[in-house]
């Protein structure tokens, strides 16, 4: 990846209501995290789309790697037994 | 790499195009569709960033509050939409610096219908109405786009860019019902802008050089010809129904294929524009220009403060 002369970048989570978690919306540049708050206003909650904000440093983030997909998601997959539906129960028990 | 690898990793990239999986910044894709993207992108980019000149030029004479408040809200748009396009561009490597550079060498393009001047504030309705209707017919489809970065952004612009064209058709419905004056006027800034935005659909689909391979990658969903008849179709009972006139003799209701047959458009104007000859080429990208070089002082006070802060930080 080519690095910009300007300022980093910083990735935008917004909390759209109170209750909700925070989610990502985006990026944008900024000089710093106080700068990056208030750009990431007006650039992504100019219609009331939320009432909290995260920005984090882009290049503090890890993500993981789409080629270890499969070694990495694909055992989840196949234990059915982690969900209730895997379970027979007797007709005429309830609450369970 | 070797080949048989990366025809391999291109049959399984196709696939998921074909099964409408999303592309997402870390996936392998092939280089001509990561070049594409980063093109069509950016010129998108610098099209709304553009796009807010010929706009600006009214703000401060807007005829009233209302008016005025409207027109800056519209315009902000603008620029956010151009950076979360900026940002997008950014996920496939783009360099955000190197692509606004080569917006003001003239080597990127923007949407051409911005180097067309806004003579009345009848030409703010004009392009709420027709430019930003435009744009909605071609960025709906790219909502759906392969690439999900760009795709997120479109479906950003394209819930903000419905009050952009209703304010637009407001302001020339209120003038095409006014004086005779304001009636001209309405029926002015029309004639100026219709043709330009039927060509921002871009060039005729036999002579479109991109657009087999930018459909088979689902960067695009509709042909140009296709978005074009669809803008007819729903502009022109528009006018009609606010009591202006197309400026198109040959414009006419074909009951057969249930759309408007319209007129020849004049491309030679279309690649001249293009091509860097429009009213406003070179206005709009010494405005660009300087912008930058008037706030490069801004842009390096910011970071050499957050630097100065960071240093006493961890000191
Ligand atoms: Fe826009
Ligand atoms: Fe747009
Ligand atoms: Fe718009």
């Amino acid at each position: 990846m080519s690095e910009s002369k300007g300022w980093p970048l910083w990735e935008v989570f917004v909390r759209s209501k109170q209750g909700l978690n925070h989610k990502h919306v985006g990026s944008l540049r900024a000089s710093d995290a106080t700068m990056a708050i208030k750009n990431a206003r007006d650039v992504y909650t100019r219609r009331a789309e939320g009432i909290s904000i995260w920005v984090v440093p882009s290049n503090n983030i890890t993500a993981s790697d789409p080629s270890e997909e499969d070694s990495l998601f694909e055992p989840s997959q196949t234990k059915v037994y982690r969900h209730p539906t895997f379970y027979d129960v007797p007709d005429g028990i309830s609450h369970m | 790499m070797k080949d048989q690898d990366i025809s391999k990793l291109e049959a399984i990239f196709q696939q998921k195009i074909d099964d409408d999986i999303k592309i997402e910044p870390n996936d392998w894709m092939p280089d001509a569709y990561r070049k594409t993207l980063i093109r069509q992108i950016s010129q998108h980019a610098h099209s709304e960033v553009v796009g807010m000149l010929p706009e600006g030029n009214w703000i401060t004479r807007a005829p009233n509050l209302r008016r005025k408040a409207v027109l800056l809200a519209k315009v902000q748009d603008e620029a956010g939409h151009g950076l979360y396009l900026y940002s997008a561009a950014e996920t496939l490597g783009a360099d955000r610096e190197k692509t606004i550079d080569d917006l003001h060498s003239g080597k990127a393009k923007y949407s051409s219908i911005f180097n067309y001047p806004t003579l009345t504030w009848a030409d703010m309705g004009a392009i709420g109405w027709l430019v930003d209707g435009a744009a909605i017919m071609n960025q709906v489809p790219l909502c759906r786009c392969s690439y999900g970065p760009y795709a997120r952004a479109m479906i950003r612009v394209c819930k903000e860019e419905s009050f952009h064209q209703r304010q637009g058709f407001e302001v020339i419905n209120k003038l095409a019902n006014g004086t005779v004056e304001q009636k001209e006027m309405a029926q002015d800034a029309l004639n100026r802008f219709w043709w330009p935005a039927l060509m921002m659909f871009g060039p005729n689909d036999d002579d479109s050089s991109h657009t087999e391979q930018s459909m088979r990658w689902k960067i695009k969903r509709n042909t140009n010809d296709e978005l074009r008849q669809m803008f007819v179709d729903v502009t022109a009972p528009q006018a009609e129904s606010i009591g202006l006139t197309v400026p198109d003799p040959l414009l006419k209701w074909n009951e057969a294929k249930e759309g408007y047959d319209f007129g020849p458009i004049d491309w030679d104007e279309f690649w001249q524009v293009v091509g860097g000859n429009g009213p406003c080429n070179k206005e709009r990208v010494d405005a660009r220009r300087k912008a930058k070089e008037d706030g490069k002082w801004v842009v390096e006070a910011a970071m050499a403060f957050a630097n100065k802060r960071n240093a006493k930080k961890t000191a």
